[in-house]
């Protein structure tokens, strides 16, 4: 069980931050570029001192600065796989493996025959004797995760560990990963931008912006309600802000007005959008549809076979950030839809989504 | 810590390095101090022994005093190297050695205009640092093992000379270290960390206070002369003869004196 | 396809190639004009006499014993100045590189004020147990550190300033001790720096003339260098002088010349 209670200030960034993790859990880190991901790791890992708060593993104190407690790197069960792998260049991939157990004082034969069969587990028994720079990303990131994992720590610390691999091998190093992360035991602990890694292999999620959790959950949970744009555009979501009316009545903060299925917690909530259950018509359409409304094409994008249609109106994500983020919401259509409708920036179009298509929760 | 600054620099502007000094301004038209005009004028380089540093710098002020209309350009170097430029065509008009030998060998070569003319004489002298902690008193105890001892490298005159003065005394030197110049000897004996050289007596003279001399018994002291000549190939072969006439004068011949050497 | 795809990129701007060439040209005339002034046909009978073989192996000597000693503290300094913070750094580095631009003479007269017989240190030591450094084969060795050890310890912290720090951090984590990480992860990544370090700082020994000269004296086989005998049989005998510069700069080339890119490139 990792309790980490975490106050750092380093150069602009303000991090504060409590992340639980219980062991056999994985737990992603996700969150934008200078978030504070990265010095959680460093916390965690005794690279990087507190300035307030507590690091904590299995009731055994790690950092504490209000009692000068301090338990250096090389004092730490833990186990890193860095961002770029960051295996030694001048030793051979059996040393890399070995160079934690030598370090701990095992022998050096000892070492490299515990070494080579974790070189074997990987299945790279037979790249022992390659160095760093002969070796493909994949093997080199199961070189990484054998070194991490051979002294056997309680903590497996995981930073960005596919940012480094091209697309296409990143499918099968993913799964690759996830296979070697259910063999381990422990706490693992998973740095990552990318939001296909965080819910492939992370049983739960801690959301981190500007240096603070601003969500956490089970990676389905914060998939389905994310609570701020960030997540939101990452789970590809149109997220709205507003109040709740009635039962199943919603007043936007962008000035709308949608109607729910589910119904309503009291006080501010938060509207889920998937783009896909936005329609777009060219004139008002006829029938029932209770939400619906009119709008102003301010944009386009093909997204691979399909068109994302930024819509200006009176239904729009929650607060924008800035003049250069406008307040829209994305529609999603067929390329063909779009020549049909004759969409295109400035158009004057209108747009429904089904009650039912509507997640409502507390904000 | 004078005695280390003066070391220094003594340091610093021997070692072989060429220093060059150009003397007055060389204000054409302009009358001597006594009014006269000498009907001399252009610029005269001469390049002499690094030893002759002070006598020539003063000499060539006094000359340019003379004559306003002249100029007097002095490179200062160890003499072989001066031989060896202006065997390679260095444009000189004037050559003072610190040895005869140099001189000899530009004769040979054809290189001067006249004959060459003493203008100056030195000697050797025992150099200790002051207070003369070596209790040093002749050039018998530059045999002693026990006293730190420097001389001059054999390749170098003041080595030459001071070679056959110990020959001549027999004593078989033991040297703790062989210079290659005098100045890089005055500076080890003045800072203390040697017990006795064997120089030249301006060269105690020069190290003021730090060092004090040893006279020598003047059969073995080995006197040397200083030759001056014109050069054959100077474009200033008047300016030149009037520049070495002058050093030989009564002038020159008390700026000689009042630098150590004798006069010839 | 390939091969052509290479030779375009290797090839350099026109302009530079003329440059190239002068510069190369300055640097190896005066060499050219050595060795067709080196009087071969008496160079056996020069570099067989004592003067030289003693000259040769005072210089070889000296040279490998001042690399030795500044790889032992130079090191470590460029180690301190490369990775601590403290007040004053800015002001202790300038001083490390004091020797690189004082005139060695002056480098020599600060030596022999600090460890000659009646110097700072070297009076107690001298007058508490007789140790003496001038005229000796250790002050040879001292006066060639001095000025070499600049040039090691400049090199070498250039490549712990590009060296990148996180491998040590991913030391730590494996549970490396700080003196295990420095020798196991930072040692052998910077080794390229350091043997630079180490060629360019025997190479200035090598060369050193002035300080040793100043601090250590020239006596023939006790602390008479290559370059002291060539200054001196600069004085005498020029067909002597150009023989040991050959030699010298046969020694040299010995050396340098099979380290190649391998090494100084780094």
């Amino acid at each position: 069980m990792l309790r980490a209670d975490i106050g750092v200030q380093l150069g602009d960034l303000d991090l504060a931050a409590a992340i639980d993790a219980g062991d056999g859990e994985v737990v992603a880190l996700l969150g934008p570029n200078g978030a504070g991901k990265t010095t959680v790791l460093r916390v965690v890992a005794g690279l990087q001192p507190l300035d307030r708060g507590r690091v904590e593993l299995g009731g055994r104190v790690l950092d504490d600065p209000a009692t000068g407690t301090f338990v250096p790197p090389a004092g730490r069960p833990v186990g890193v796989v860095f961002q770029d792998h960051l295996l030694f260049p001048h030793m051979s991939a059996l040393d890399n493996v070995a160079f934690g157990l030598r370090a701990r004082g095992v022998g050096k034969v000892d070492a490299r025959s515990r070494a080579a069969r974790w070189l074997d587990r990987v299945g790279l028994a037979d790249r022992a004797d390659a160095r760093p720079g002969a070796l493909s990303g994949g093997q080199s990131q199961r070189v990484a995760v054998a070194r991490a994992l051979a002294t056997e720590p309680q903590v497996l610390l995981l930073d960005e560990p596919l940012a480094a691999v091209d697309a296409r091998t990143r499918v099968h190093m993913r799964a690759e990963l996830r296979r070697h992360l259910t063999t381990f035991a422990g706490v693992r602990l998973l740095v990552t931008h990318d939001p296909v890694d965080a819910l492939v292999l992370a049983d739960r999620l801690v959301v981190i912006e500007a240096g603070r959790v601003t969500q956490h959950g089970t990676t389905s949970e914060v998939a389905r309600r994310p609570r701020s744009r960030y997540v939101a555009q990452l789970v590809g979501l149109n997220l709205l802000h507003g109040t709740a009316v009635g039962e199943h009545d919603v007043r936007l903060s962008s000035g709308g007005h949608l109607v729910v299925a589910d119904p309503l917690p009291a006080g501010e909530v938060a509207v889920a959008v998937r783009p896909q259950a936005v329609t777009v018509h060219r004139r008002r359409p006829e029938g029932s549809a209770r939400n619906a409304w009119e709008a102003r094409v301010v944009d386009l994008e093909a997204d691979h076979d399909r068109v994302r249609v930024q819509l200006a109106g009176p239904v729009a994500a929650a607060p924008a950030t800035g003049p250069g983020d406008p307040a829209v919401l994305v529609a999603e259509v067929t390329p063909g839809a779009v020549a049909e409708l004759g969409l295109a920036p400035g158009a004057a179009v209108w747009a429904t989504v089904k009650a039912v298509d509507l997640a409502v929760y507390e904000r | 810590m004078t005695t280390s600054l003066r070391a220094l620099l003594a340091a610093v502007t021997g070692a072989g390095m060429l220093t060059s000094v150009a003397c007055g301004d060389g204000g054409r038209g302009a009358a001597g101090p006594d009014g006269a005009d000498t009907g001399l004028a252009g610029t005269v380089t001469v390049f002499a022994a690094a030893s002759l540093t002070d006598v020539l710098t003063e000499a060539a002020d006094a000359f340019e005093a003379q004559h306003p209309d002249v100029t007097v350009e002095v490179s200062f170097a160890g003499s072989q190297s001066l031989r060896e430029q202006i065997l390679a065509g260095a444009p000189a008009d004037v050559y003072a050695s610190a040895d005869g030998t140099d001189m000899d060998a530009l004769a040979a070569a054809g290189e001067l205009a006249g004959h060459p003319r003493v203008f100056a004489r030195n000697s050797l002298q025992i150099v200790v640092p002051a207070g003369n902690p070596g209790a040093v008193d002749g050039l018998a105890d530059l045999g002693e093992p026990g006293l730190l001892v420097g001389l001059c490298a054999p390749e170098v005159p003041c080595g030459r000379l001071g070679l056959r003065a110990l020959a001549e005394a027999g004593v078989t030197p033991e040297p703790d270290t062989e210079e290659p110049d005098v100045r890089s000897l005055l500076t080890k004996v003045a800072a203390g960390e040697l017990d006795a050289g064997l120089v030249y007596r301006t060269d105690v003279l020069a190290g003021g206070d730090d060092v004090e001399g040893v006279a020598l018994d003047p059969a073995v002291a080995a006197e040397i002369g200083y030759p001056v000549a014109t050069l054959a190939r100077s474009d200033e072969p008047d300016i030149a003869s009037a520049f070495v006439d002058a050093l030989v004068s009564d002038t020159g011949r008390s700026i000689v004196e009042s630098h150590g050497f004798a006069a010839p | 396809m390939t091969v052509r795809r290479r030779r375009a990129r290797t090839r350099p701007p026109a302009a530079l190639v003329p440059l190239a060439v002068i510069a190369l040209t300055f640097l190896v005339l005066p060499f050219v004009a050595l060795l067709q002034r080196a009087p071969w046909s008496s160079m056996g009978d020069l570099l067989g006499e004592p003067l030289v073989t003693d000259a040769l192996r005072l210089s070889v000597v000296s040279a490998l014993a001042a690399t030795g000693l500044s790889l032992l503290g130079g090191v470590p300094l460029a180690w301190v100045l490369a990775r601590t913070e403290f007040p004053g750094r800015a002001f202790v580095r300038a001083v490390v590189l004091l020797p690189m631009v004082l005139p060695p003479v002056v480098g020599g007269a600060a030596l022999l004020f600090a460890f000659g017989r009646r110097g700072l240190v070297g009076a107690p030591a001298y007058d508490g147990t007789g140790l003496l450094l001038p005229y000796s084969l250790a002050g040879v060795i001292a006066a060639n550190t001095f000025v070499a050890l600049p040039f090691l310890v400049v090199t070498v912290e250039a490549g712990l300033r590009t060296a990148d720090r996180r491998y040590e951090d991913a030391a730590a984590t494996l549970g490396a001790s700080r003196w295990t990480t420095f020798r196991r992860v930072t040692l052998p990544m910077v080794a390229p720096s350091v043997v630079a370090g180490a060629v360019l700082c025997w190479a200035r020994a090598l060369g050193e003339f002035g300080a040793t000269v100043t601090f250590a004296g020239n006596l023939q086989g006790r602390t008479q260098t290559m370059p002291l005998a060539v200054f001196l049989a600069l004085e005498s005998d020029r067909d002597a002088a150009i023989a040991l510069s050959l030699l010298l700069i046969a020694v040299s080339l010995a050396v340098l010349v099979p380290l190649r890119d391998r090494w100084l490139a780094a």
